[in-house]
């Protein structure tokens, strides 16, 4: 695979590096080799990087270092960028799942909807392993993909106002675990007892980009048995 | 163990958080950045005390917030004029003043500007999340007793008490640095981001109409409502966000991404607000009138220069006692 990855301003103090056009499992190696490089190469003068889908935003510190000087270092990284091997990417982390409609309304909606039975749905959804795309929109919530193209859902008309900490979710061709209660949009269809997100723990996040994930279906004893909360899904009042 | 002094809220008003400069090398874990939406006001009111540039301050929204000293200091009050008094009589901001041990410190409702930030010699004590005070309540990190807690009252804030070692030289912030914040603000914007998507008329608007402060506003991001603009890509892939992004949703009126933003986003963007920009939005009330204009990353980057060395170079400057 071959790139030609652009640079575009951010501000004063950050640029945008853009690796692709479109979501693709193959910029994982591009970009977790170019945040590698950026940390060596700005050291101190780098204040944030926020890897997602097809971009880095590198924010430096200007007050250390010119725009010209941060663009030079960057056009030296991308020059000599070489994707990391697939061995060398992320970890490979295994987050149990309690699949059942009590704790995944949705499951039903998908299952109606594809035709299948809802175990089926759920060993769909198990079946295939989740690349960390980005995270974002909560501490620890994680981007994966892709879901198979059968079991893509649309989010939610109107977002619940509460999801339950754990849930596991589909919106379009992208799955994902929230770490804690929040309002969401995502089509619910089970339940992690794993946490997610823990500030007084290190590593907090139990998920970072780069990630390779696997769902692994629980019975209901087992996700009991791993600290999981089995309290069904509320919806909202109409 | 430092000896500490405090200040007791008797009041806290709408909102009023500890802010350092804030929270650095976890936005790609999805926790925001934190730190004063004004970091020119901020900055300011450390320097006339001699502290470190980010050293913790306190951002009062607003006002409304009410404080007694249980023991002696010297503070600085800059931004924002919430019309604040001190024992009763007016206290202005832009200058370093002392309390005594049962003055009552009170800020009432904004007569210009929106954020005031008060500073005291070494920062105001926390509890640091991820080596960060920057008080976030939505993520429930920072603050002056962690958790992400605002202000409230009952609450001591704490200061470290040292042997006084002196103060700059000046007692005021000079009349140059100050912002005039009943003026319209005009804010520079780096184009960048999705600007060539927009539809031409769109970008004239842009910079060429009024636009004027929406209520929805807050750390995370501030509305401006006018012409509605039309961009031509309507959906895109989420990516990072910097501070003083302007991204324009599918209702075509500009959200400004501040201090508590997201980390990623998938709506298209215009550019990035300048520092300057960013810093003066924060003063700005609902209602007010808003300019932009596009500016330059070089001319942007000058300015900021300018700008933070006016407060940040006299922190090393010989002190007087």
């Amino acid at each position: 695979m071959s790139i030609t990855p652009r640079v575009e301003n951010a501000g004063i103090d950050a640029w945008t590096v853009r690796f692709s056009d479109r979501i693709d499992p193959a910029n994982r190696a591009w970009i977790t080799a170019f945040c590698r490089e950026c940390r060596s190469a700005f050291g101190e003068a780098l204040v944030d990087l926020v890897p997602s889908y097809t971009t880095v935003l590198v924010q430096y510190d200007p007050w250390q270092l010119t725009d010209a000087a941060s663009r030079g270092l960057l056009r030296h990284i991308l020059e000599h960028l070489a994707p990391d091997d697939a061995a060398e990417g992320g970890r490979l982390v295994d987050i149990p799942v309690w699949y059942d409609v009590r704790v995944g309304p949705e499951l039903a909606l998908i299952a109606e909807r594809t035709g299948w039975s809802q175990q089926q749905v759920a060993e769909a959804h198990a079946a295939t392993e989740y690349q960390v795309f980005a995270l974002g929109f909560v501490p620890g919530f994680a981007f994966m993909g892709l879901v198979e193209p059968a079991l893509a859902t649309p989010r939610l008309a109107t977002p619940r106002q509460r999801v339950p900490q754990g849930s596991i979710a589909i919106a379009e061709r992208q799955t994902s675990a929230y770490p804690r209660v929040t309002p969401g949009g995502w089509n619910l269809i089970g339940r992690t007892p794993v946490t997610l997100f823990d500030a007084n723990r290190e590593p907090m996040t139990l998920l970072e980009a780069g990630d390779q994930v696997r769902f692994v279906p629980v019975e209901h004893e087992r996700f009991i048995e791993l600290g999981g909360d089995p309290t069904p899904v509320e919806e909202d009042a109409e | 163990m430092t000896p500490t002094g405090a200040l007791c809220v008797k009041k806290a008003g709408p909102q009023a958080l500890l802010q350092d400069a804030g929270r650095f090398g976890v936005r790609h874990l999805g926790m925001t950045q934190g730190g004063p939406m004004d970091w020119h006001a901020a900055g300011w009111a450390n320097a006339l005390l001699g502290n470190a540039h980010g050293a913790p301050v306190l951002e009062i929204a607003i006002g409304g917030l009410s404080l007694v000293a249980e023991s002696g200091t010297t503070l600085a009050l800059c931004g924002a004029d919430l019309a604040a008094t001190l024992n009763g009589q007016p206290l202005a901001p832009w200058q370093r003043f002392e309390v005594g041990k049962g003055d009552q410190l009170a800020f009432e409702l904004p007569r210009a500007g929106l954020r005031a930030y008060l500073a005291v010699p070494g920062g105001w004590l926390g509890e640091a999340s991820l080596g960060s005070i920057a008080c976030v309540p939505r993520e429930g990190m920072g603050g002056h007793k962690g958790g992400g807690h605002p202000l409230e009252s009952g609450d001591r804030l704490r200061f470290p008490q040292k042997a006084p070692t002196g103060h700059p030289v000046e007692a005021m912030v000079p009349d140059a640095h100050r912002v005039d914040y009943r003026q319209p603000a005009h804010l520079g914007l780096i184009p960048g981001g999705q600007v060539t998507a927009f539809d031409g008329y769109s970008l004239y608007e842009a910079f060429n109409r009024e636009w004027t402060l929406d209520t929805r506003a807050d750390r995370m991001g501030i509305r401006l409502t006018g012409p509605e603009l039309v961009c031509h890509q309507s959906s895109m892939i989420s990516e990072g966000i910097p501070a003083g992004a302007v991204q324009v949703p599918a209702d075509g009126q500009p959200i400004c991404l501040m201090s508590d933003r997201q980390t990623i986003g998938g709506y298209p963007r215009l550019g990035t607000l300048t520092p300057l920009a960013r810093a003066r939005l924060a003063q700005c009330p609902a209602g007010h009138p808003v300019f932009l204009r596009a500016c330059g990353i070089r001319a942007a980057q000058k300015a900021w220069l300018r700008t933070i060395s006016g407060s940040r170079s006299r922190i090393d400057r010989t002190f007087c006692s």
